[in-house]
């Protein structure tokens, strides 16, 4: 019997991982969004948040038909349907941005975050905040667009610095440059809140992220960025399992290491600011969501992305969907369940995994 | 000529790492770079693979390799490390098929650049069979080894390049991938370019050898000459054939 355990545990997990577990990560994503669409305050039945999405669609589609009525309806394809999509597609980005962070630098605490790139985002949205910058006519693109700006800012001083400390661009370079950014980005919002005066409430909830009032339009701006730069990086599966093999080795078998990683990298800090940007900093997701993906699926990028991008939105919907029910009507914000759950999970997981094998 | 060196310099700062070290290998040629310690030797191996900032000129098939992509100087040079240390658990088999990844051009073609046979033919002849779907983590030093030297049979490259390849091997290791090498030279327009410290083995398989101290060269040629009571006197500054005689004479008598 001891015997045989230690056999299945030198095999290789995520051995059959085919069609009919995509199948399922894709069935958790879609119940999670159908939870999403029903739950809440006003509690809305299935086949009613059905049809009303239904009714929607047609009428996005073919202006000819009215669009559904009721306050039901209203609630669902107004209120909850663009804020379960914005919260599953963040979470896509996020899990899929943290996947190729860790496997491109070989390192399953890479994130997003760890290389400095969300703190960047969420300093520009602060700064949004705290001067009023906004864009006449267009509510909240001014947080978006300094969010984003300073995810490419964020990015552009990392990797100015770790070429300038290392010309090879070496992976714990740009980890140990992203760390030490990152602790001085979140000194510099400490110091913005405590002279922010009135809206230090606001600040506040946008650094522990939220989904509340998200509209269609962040929904298209999530998806556009996603179906760019994730595909961009999803296209890169078999170049980033060379990074995580090692870095010489992918070197050894032809990859073209630095121009691979700028790539991975700008995608990388694109998906972040934009996520950022519309949920504010959500943490865990990029982190944890690849992580408990690889012990599914294996570490095999081409299968992995695909499917971390898929649990990160069942995961992310989730997480929103507790954040607003739980403590109804106040409502958490989502980076605390996130932290909270994700947290939980990690440490039972590991400690699982870890006494099995000894 | 398959590799061809000229006046190859490599300097950090005032330190002269190789100093003017020129040598070519032709097919079928196994080339065995020796020398003490800070000689320089894993420098060469830098160098061809870009990695280090040098002048002179590296020609890879008669071409310059700054001149050549990333993915086709890989179809022709291939390096084997000393250590690996692999970050996720990936299956033997997968390490081996990244070894196709040079002839794969699409994103969505298959991982072994639609090459199963090649693939196959490296895992069957390092003996990887009976651990194809063994995570890489699991394995111990030699079967590693033979893991990655069998993703270079894969890659196929026309140079075989290994930097002290059996370093943290046993005895029954290092015979092995020495074995396999030797084996993989057979076939026409393969070269073979190897940094040891054994010079035993260095006698044994190289046909081919240069002897670096300091980051000269001190001699190249046959290993028999290279290898001299002289030369290596000279660059070890202690009497090798005496030391090696009297170590291996420990095993003639007793337990016979």
């Amino acid at each position: 019997m001891r015997n045989k355990q230690k056999l299945n545990l030198t095999a290789r997990r995520g051995e059959g991982f085919g069609v009919f577990a995509y199948v399922l990560f894709a069935l958790a994503a879609l119940a999670a969004f159908l939870l999403s669409t029903c739950l809440g305050s006003v509690p809305v039945p299935l086949s009613d948040s059905i049809s009303a999405m239904l009714g929607g669609l047609r009428h996005a589609i073919f202006p000819k038909f009215d669009a559904p009525t009721g306050l039901a309806a209203t609630i669902v394809n107004t209120v909850r349907v663009p804020r379960a999509l914005s919260a599953g597609l963040s979470g896509a980005v996020l899990a899929l941005a943290g996947c190729a962070m860790q496997g491109l630098l070989k390192n399953p605490l890479a994130d997003g975050s760890t290389l400095g790139v969300s703190s960047g985002a969420s300093l520009g949205a602060v700064v949004a905040i705290v001067i009023g910058f906004t864009i006449p006519g267009i509510p909240f693109a001014g947080t978006t667009i300094l969010s984003a700006g300073g995810a490419f800012l964020a990015l552009l001083i990392i990797m100015t610095l770790a070429y300038k400390l290392d010309g090879s661009l070496s992976t714990n370079t740009i980890i140990l440059v992203g760390v030490i950014f990152s602790m001085f980005m979140n000194s510099v919002i400490s110091i913005l809140v405590t002279f922010s005066g009135e809206h230090t409430r606001g600040i506040m909830f946008w650094t522990m992220g939220s989904m509340s009032g998200k509209r269609y339009s962040d929904v298209l701006l999530l998806l556009v960025s996603l179906l760019i730069f994730g595909g961009i990086l999803l296209a890169h599966g078999r170049e980033l399992n060379a990074f995580a093999v090692g870095e010489d080795n992918a070197r050894s078998v032809g990859v073209n290491v630095r121009r691979v990683k700028l790539t991975v990298l700008i995608c990388v800090s694109a998906l972040v600011g934009v996520a950022v940007s519309v949920g504010g900093t959500i943490a865990f997701v990029g982190l944890v969501t690849p992580h408990m993906t690889r012990m599914v699926v294996g570490p095999n990028h081409r299968k992995l992305m695909p499917a971390s991008c898929v649990a990160g939105a069942a995961f992310l919907m989730l997480s929103d969907l507790a954040s607003r029910t739980v403590l109804s009507p106040r409502e958490l914000p989502i980076g605390v369940v996130t932290s909270l759950v994700g947290a939980v999970l990690f440490v039972y997981i590991f400690y699982k995994s870890r006494k099995g094998s000894r | 000529m398959l590799l061809e060196i000229r006046d190859l310099t490599v300097k950090y700062g005032a330190m002269t790492i190789l100093d003017d070290v020129s040598f070519s290998v032709d097919e079928g040629q196994w080339l065995m770079i020796a020398g003490p310690n800070g000689a320089g030797k894993s420098t060469i191996v830098n160098a061809i693979m870009s990695q280090a900032p040098y002048t002179g000129n590296v020609r890879v098939c008669g071409e310059n390799i700054v001149k050549i992509r990333p993915r086709d100087l890989a179809r022709r040079v291939g390096v084997l490390s000393q250590s690996h240390n692999v970050g996720y658990a990936f299956s033997v088999e997968e390490v081996v098929r990244l070894g196709r990844y040079s002839h794969t051009r699409r994103v969505f073609s298959r991982d072994d650049g639609g090459d199963a046979a090649a693939v196959d033919a490296a895992i069957e002849m390092c003996g990887l069979r009976p651990m194809l779907n063994q995570s890489v983590l699991t394995l111990s030093g030699g079967e590693l080894q033979r893991t990655f030297l069998a993703q270079l049979f894969a890659q196929n490259p026309s140079v075989l390049v290994l930097d002290e390849p059996t370093n943290h091997l046993d005895l029954v290791y290092q015979k092995q991938i020495f074995a396999l090498i030797s084996e993989w030279l057979k076939t026409p327009n393969r070269a073979v370019v190897s940094v040891v410290h054994d010079l035993s083995l260095a006698r044994a398989y190289g046909t081919h050898a240069l002897l670096l101290d300091r980051g000269k060269l001190v001699a190249s040629g046959v290993p028999r000459d290279v290898f001299s009571r002289e030369n290596l006197e000279r660059v070890y500054a202690m009497d090798v054939f005496a030391w090696m005689r009297d170590m291996l004479g420990q095993w003639d008598d007793g337990d016979s």
